[in-house]
């Protein structure tokens, strides 16, 4: 298969409809197992590691996420979070079809809601896709929130 | 004039060994006199000294509701000043941290002031030629707060200009951040990075009680720590394939009660204490072999491993910080209302000791202490329900008397089974004390 710029920005929207709709599971397929899901904690921050994040996800920690978001026992999802993605129109900063690698950059608006409370985060994403099996597929994803030094209640679902 | 105010007998009556009334946790004027008397005569955290490493540098933070600026001075020392222009009130600095070189000025009029406080100048001072200028209380100009102690890196200050001293105040319980510090093969620490800042819509003391509510974790946390040790069972992991650290950190949650009764409780005069006293859910963490050596080094061998063998869970040091020895975290719950908290999360590093320790500790932080921590969010959902169910008249007491027997003596260090809710008692003692202390007229002559 060889993928069009088309292609790949079509990934991203049906990546965001998955989350807008609840299938976690599915979302999790979309990814490689040893990729990581990034939000900085500070502006610009370079190091995932050794200063603390708001996320910093490998595959077993993206597991449990979603298997304690399906989970019975899980009150602060009692009742359940809902969540929105308005997406802008990915740039595609690298576009190598002859490695099947891709980078992008997309600009949200992120609303989440429960019971009587709702909130709105202003983000960029970055996505690194790979073609594997003639798939896209998720290698690594930063999200960075426009106001991430901000003192945040509750982030249930995901950015 | 409300129920409480210039009454300390009304206030001490909220207080009773194995229960306090919910007053205490959501009505507004005791938590106005919380501000004014509690936070006013204790020693508060301020911040950590490598957080304003270079002369001028400064962070803005608050002690209960006043503003504050630590700043470190020309001489190497920290102060810490109230955050208001003495001329109109204008906050001085409103960055979280900067540096100020040698000296802060008002971005109003210009007034400006020593990094210690002193008033340097003011624009035009002739204007004040005539007046009795010398006189007023804007002559001195920023205000200190009235004691300030820098203890092994961590700064505390008290608001109030007299009262119990720094060392009375603490006591053997400044054990728990010693460790800490001794941790440091180099037996000093670093901030590392920007705090996590978390919104709770509860009152402050919510969260001090959980940090020893050792009857909680298997219960609110089944659905995170429950969840990763099953799903860690199921995926046929390789023996020889080192654990997911986050399996270290997450699955010790769901230890059973047998386990936290048998790791112990200490409690300290003054309303400090801590949970783990003969192990906790941090002693089972994997050693990296080059840490140890690094420690043996500058400690020798005896010595290292008494440091290394003290495995604190979590210490309360009242009225609203907690830290894990272990983890090298400490957590800062700031009052904001009767039902709002800011929960600020910093980590450390240990100076001279390898990356892969700050890589635990920080990944200690994310998952359990964000805002998009899947812990977090349980208990969160306590705190925020309990805030709201407090609200119901005909039932209006907090219940804390798991394993109170008999009247307790809290003026003395006392070691008991890790699932006692004594540590709260002892916190809501020393609430009683040090917010009545300075209210006018004793507790005793008010209540007869
Ligand atoms: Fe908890």
């Amino acid at each position: 298969m060889t993928v069009s710029r088309d292609d790949v920005i079509d990934f991203l929207y049906a990546e965001v409809r998955m989350l807008d709709e609840g299938r976690f599971s599915e979302w999790l397929d979309l990814w490689l197992e040893e990729g990581h899901y990034w939000m900085p904690l500070d502006y610009k921050q370079a190091d995932p590691d050794l200063v603390t994040s708001l996320l910093y996800e490998d595959h077993f920690m993206r597991r449990l996420r979603v298997e304690r978001l399906n989970g019975e026992r899980t009150f602060s999802q009692k009742p359940k979070s809902r969540c929105s993605h308005v997406i802008q129109r990915p740039f595609i900063d690298e576009f190598d079809a002859q490695a099947g690698r891709f980078v992008t950059n997309t600009s949200m608006h992120y609303v989440e809601t429960r019971l009587d409370e709702q909130f709105l985060l202003a983000l960029v994403a970055t996505h690194e896709l790979r073609l594997v099996d003639g798939n896209l597929r998720i290698a690594n994803k930063r999200v960075d929130l426009l106001n991430c030094d901000a003192a945040f209640g509750n982030i249930q679902l995901l950015p | 004039m409300g129920k409480y105010s210039d009454n300390p007998a009304a206030v001490s009556a909220l207080v009773q060994q194995h229960q306090v009334h919910r007053d205490t946790y959501i009505d507004a004027e005791i938590y106005a006199l919380e501000m004014k008397h509690l936070f006013a005569n204790t020693w508060v955290f301020v911040g950590h000294d490598s957080q304003t490493p270079a002369k001028g540098d400064y962070i803005t933070t608050q002690i209960g509701d006043q503003p504050v600026i630590m700043v470190r001075h020309t001489d190497n020392e920290i102060h810490v000043l109230l955050n208001r222009c003495p001329h109109k009130g204008t906050k001085i600095a409103i960055d979280r941290s900067g540096n100020t070189g040698k000296f802060f000025r008002c971005p109003y009029h210009a007034w400006s002031f020593k990094t210690n406080g002193c008033l340097l100048a003011i624009p035009l001072k002739k204007g004040y030629a005539d007046t009795d200028f010398s006189e007023s209380e804007a002559s001195h100009g920023m205000l200190p707060v009235g004691a300030v102690q820098n203890h092994r890196g961590f700064v505390f200050a008290r608001l109030a200009a007299t009262g119990i001293s720094f060392d009375d105040y603490f006591g053997e319980s400044l054990s728990s951040l010693d460790n800490m510090v001794d941790r440091a093969p180099e037996g000093r620490l670093e901030v590392a990075g920007p705090p996590l800042r978390y919104m709770h819509k509860c009152n402050w003391k919510m969260l001090v009680d959980n940090q020893t509510d050792t009857c909680h974790p298997m219960v609110a946390h089944e659905s995170s720590a429950g969840t990763a040790i099953k799903l860690f069972e199921d995926s046929d992991w390789p023996d020889d394939r080192p654990k997911p650290m986050a399996m270290e950190i997450i699955a010790p949650f769901m230890s059973p009660y047998e386990f936290f009764e048998e790791m112990g409780i200490r409690t300290w005069p003054n309303g400090h204490g801590h949970t783990g006293v003969h192990h906790s859910i941090h002693s089972d963490y994997s050693m990296a072999p080059d840490y140890l050596d690094s420690m043996t080094a500058a400690h020798g061998a005896e010595k290292a491993q008494e440091i290394l063998g003290e495995n604190r869970h979590n210490t309360v040091y009242f009225p609203n910080i907690m830290i894990k020895g272990p983890v090298q975290q400490l957590r800062n719950f700031i009052p904001l209302g009767p039902d709002r908290t800011l929960v600020e999360s910093y980590v450390y590093r240990l100076v001279g000791a390898p990356d892969v320790l700050l890589q635990r500790t920080a990944m200690y932080n994310r998952l359990i202490n964000a805002p998009t921590s899947m812990v977090g969010h349980d208990d969160l959902e306590m705190y925020e329900r309990a805030q709201e169910g407090l609200h119901v008249d005909g039932l209006e007491w907090i219940n804390i008397q798991r394993l109170h027997t008999e009247v307790e003596d809290y003026s003395a260090a006392q070691v008991e089974n890790g699932t006692t809710e004594r540590q709260m008692r002892n916190q809501m003692q020393a609430w009683a004390h040090f917010i009545t202390v300075s209210m006018g007229g004793t507790t005793e002559e008010a209540a007869q």
